[in-house]
């Protein structure tokens, strides 16, 4: 599918250094100097120049969703797999506020994106125009960082030092704002005028004190957990974390964040813990005399309680963020570092203490107290269509969820072993994350396969996107777990609002996702019944582009192990069998 | 062990539009309290300055710090909660002063350093520079007056590099 219509052929240099270039062709030659192949966007007026521009080279395809929010979710989906800056785009009012809720989502999970807004004239900024919104009012909060480019020349440092916040440090998302004036003036470029930025410091490096401490707390403890999260992935510090716990034996547990850090497959894996973390991992934490936590945030979901947590522990915290550090729960030894450079420092001198008596104990919960759910009865339960795919699905797939039970379900029944193979909005939550995130993923790994294990609700919220897959040839597959419910709201509301229903049935009418499916020119396939479960799995991992199959589930199913909310170890409430 | 005091910061940021909106935007959003900010051109005319009086306990403090580190346009964070500092404010008051109280008031004035600025025969406008509490006191002797107008620039501050005292304020 070319998208090369113009007579001029393809541009991807200029052809004289002195030669006059218009504001969105700087744009896009500084695109193509930071690498970028790949822009998640949707045109409008204010915007349509950059399209123009990106469409006269072959170093930068656009993928045209049907949605901005699509486009948003796709850039992070993109960035949450390869590490690399997603990139998303959009034009001015509308399209803008339409990015906000994943530039939100990128910024809650450290997933470096740059979002690029067209935006009014400079003439008419603050004349209440058509199309105008303060996109970079509204977002200040919401970003690492963000420009009105009000002078075509600092184009090229904008750009670069955009891509520089966003992927250095802690990462996050940064947007551009460019009005169309600027994107339609000339000037001749100088892509080498650097940002002066005399305050951002993003790099921090452990001090070698604070490491021999650790290595000395790690040395004395009798009963140590490792609680770890995005930042080992942020950091891809996955291997060095093997690492100290090959030598250490100390047992891991993963936020929803870090799932993937750590082989689940592993002895001393115990998954995820917090609100809906598995027995053992939630005793151990409570019991642990030493919590090694690397690269978390001690976020509300995972702490419960924040006094109560880990509360007979000393804590080691390594963050590169010095901001976390002491902002929910005090640390004994604080460590302000790249995670991956800090475990290196660590692993040079960490030796085991004695644990005996404390694995023999997780030993002990793992098999009494593992993670289960009735299997019996007639319908189909989520847990056990998560549980089939991990056994089905490659070593290497990827797996996206859209917020609610589902994504909960597959965080605890799906078995990853790889980093960066878990791409779902865990800090913000957002609904219709899944099947745009799936896309992203697709494209940047084209040769895995990418699963979005979706519900019937988050599903809806961006369905749009299957267009964007066929027209693009993204072949990202989604599973929707159909309870016609919004399961996780409704579990609340059976957990601890006396069953009283809040508008959370969406099972009316019954929305036919096949035909949705079939009239965008998606393949799929429905399962109703137990015994056709395996066979509408391997259907959908064999079918060779985007493939959805609707599993329609039981939606009295909760999830299980829970910990209410600001409640503690003794709060948990846990399968009665 | 958790008392909420007064705190002073005093913040090199870069001076470019947008700042003190990112600044504001982090103290409203985080829920911290500020009790005045006043921000203004430094030596360096790509640097601006920024006292902030913050309404916070320790910890507090800590992260009110680190979060404005966090800013990009962050220069440089200093907290004067732990070393001396000199301060000041300027505080302009309307005080409703006939001609036979105008003696009375003036006596105040004086005696707080301050001076006349405008005076007509119903009020007297009167500027006082000093530390923001000897203000605070200023404004509750003046007030049985009757008070018209107030306004206060909020507080100004520095390290103090002078040896010979040991403690700020």
């Amino acid at each position: 599918m070319t998208k090369k219509q113009s007579s001029e052929g393809l541009i991807s240099a200029r052809r004289s250094e002195n030669e006059p270039m218009r504001g969105c062709e700087i744009i896009r030659e500084s695109l193509v100097n930071q690498g970028v192949k790949h822009i998640f966007g949707y045109p409008g007026g204010a915007s349509m120049e950059i399209h123009h521009a990106l469409n006269k080279t072959d170093k930068i395809q656009l993928i045209l969703t049907r949605h901005e929010q699509g486009a948003a979710f796709a850039a992070g989906g993109y960035a949450r797999v390869t590490g690399e800056v997603g990139v998303c785009m959009a034009t001015s009012g509308p399209g803008a506020t339409n990015l906000i809720t994943g530039i939100q989502d990128a910024m809650m999970d450290s997933i470096p994106l740059v979002a690029i807004t067209g935006q009014v004239p400079t003439s008419v900024i603050g004349m209440d125009a058509f199309q105008e919104s303060d996109i970079v009012g509204a977002t200040k909060q919401m970003t690492k960082h963000n420009y009105l480019i009000q002078d075509i020349d600092s184009i090229p440092e904008i750009f670069a030092e955009a891509f520089y916040l966003a992927k250095s440090g802690r990462p996050g998302a940064v947007l551009i704002d460019i009005p169309k004036d600027i994107q339609q003036s000339y000037t001749i470029p100088n892509f080498s005028r650097k940002y002066k930025r005399p305050g951002y410091q993003p790099n921090y490096e452990a001090n070698p004190r604070q490491i021999k401490q650790a290595a000395k707390a790690i040395k004395q403890a009798r009963k140590p957990v490792i609680y770890c999260g995005g930042g080992v992935i942020s950091s891809n510090a996955s291997e060095e974390l093997v690492k100290l716990v090959e030598k250490t034996g100390i047992p891991v547990t993963t936020t929803m964040t870090g799932l993937g850090s750590y082989p689940e497959d592993r002895d001393n894996a115990l998954h995820m813990l917090g609100m809906h973390g598995t027995e053992y991992a939630n005793l151990a934490v409570s019991q642990a005399d030493l919590l090694i936590a690397l690269g978390v945030r001690f976020d509300d979901r995972v702490t419960g309680k924040v006094s109560e947590f880990a509360k007979h522990g000393k804590i080691i915290h390594v963050d590169i963020d010095p901001a976390e550090i002491n902002k929910n729960k005090l640390a004994d030894i604080p460590i302000t570092s790249d995670l991956k450079e800090a475990l290196i420092k660590l692993n040079e001198t960490v030796e085991p203490g004695d644990y005996e008596r404390w694995l023999e104990q997780i030993a002990e919960w793992k098999k009494n107290r593992p993670l289960r759910y009735k299997s019996s009865g007639e319908k189909i339960q989520p847990q056990a269509v998560c549980e089939k795919l991990s056994e089905l699905a490659p070593d290497d797939a990827i797996i996206s969820t859209g917020v609610g039970q589902h994504q909960v379900f597959t965080a605890l029944h799906y078995t990853f072993k790889h980093p960066r193979t878990w791409v779902s909005s865990c800090g913000l939550g957002s609904m219709g994350f899944g099947l745009p995130a799936a896309i992203g993923a697709k494209l940047a790994c084209p040769d895995r396969e990418v699963i979005n294990v979706d519900g019937d609700g988050s599903f809806m919220m961006n369905q749009q996107e299957l267009a964007a897959a066929v027209q693009h040839s993204i072949g990202a597959k989604t599973i929707i777990l159909n309870n016609h419910h919004l399961g996780m709201v409704v579990q609340w509301e059976d957990r601890f609002y006396g069953g009283d229903r809040g508008d959370t049935y969406i099972g009316e009418p019954a929305v036919d996702f096949l035909k949705i499916s079939e009239g965008m020119g998606v393949k799929a396939a429905r399962v109703t019944e137990k015994s056709e479960l395996e066979a509408g799995i391997k259907q959908l991992l064999d079918h060779d582009g985007p493939f959805v199959l609707e599993v329609v589930v039981s939606y009295e199913e909760h999830v299980l192990p829970m910990i209410p909310s600001n409640g503690t170890i003794d709060d948990m409430i846990v399968p009665d069998f | 062990m958790t008392t909420i005091k007064r705190q002073t910061l005093s913040v090199l940021v870069e001076n470019r539009s947008g700042v003190l909106a990112r600044v504001a935007g982090l103290f409203s959003g985080r829920g911290f309290n500020i009790a005045s900010l006043t921000v203004g051109e430094t030596e360096d005319p790509e640097l601006s300055r920024m006292t902030i009086v913050v309404e916070a306990d320790h910890r507090m403090l800590e992260q009110v710090v680190k979060q404005l580190r966090k800013i990009i346009e962050t220069v440089k964070v200093e907290d004067f909660s732990c070393r001396p500092f000199v301060s000041s404010e300027l505080l302009m008051v309307k005080v409703a002063a006939t001609a036979s109280q105008r003696s009375e008031v003036m006596d105040l004035v004086n005696i707080f350093n301050g001076k006349v600025v405008d005076i007509d025969t119903a009020s007297l406008t009167i500027r006082f520079v000093g530390e923001t509490v000897l203000l605070d006191d200023l404004v509750e002797v003046l007030r049985p007056y009757g008070l018209k107008e107030l306004a206060r620039t909020g507080t100004v501050a520095m390290a103090r590099e002078s040896k010979t005292r040991s403690a700020g304020e």
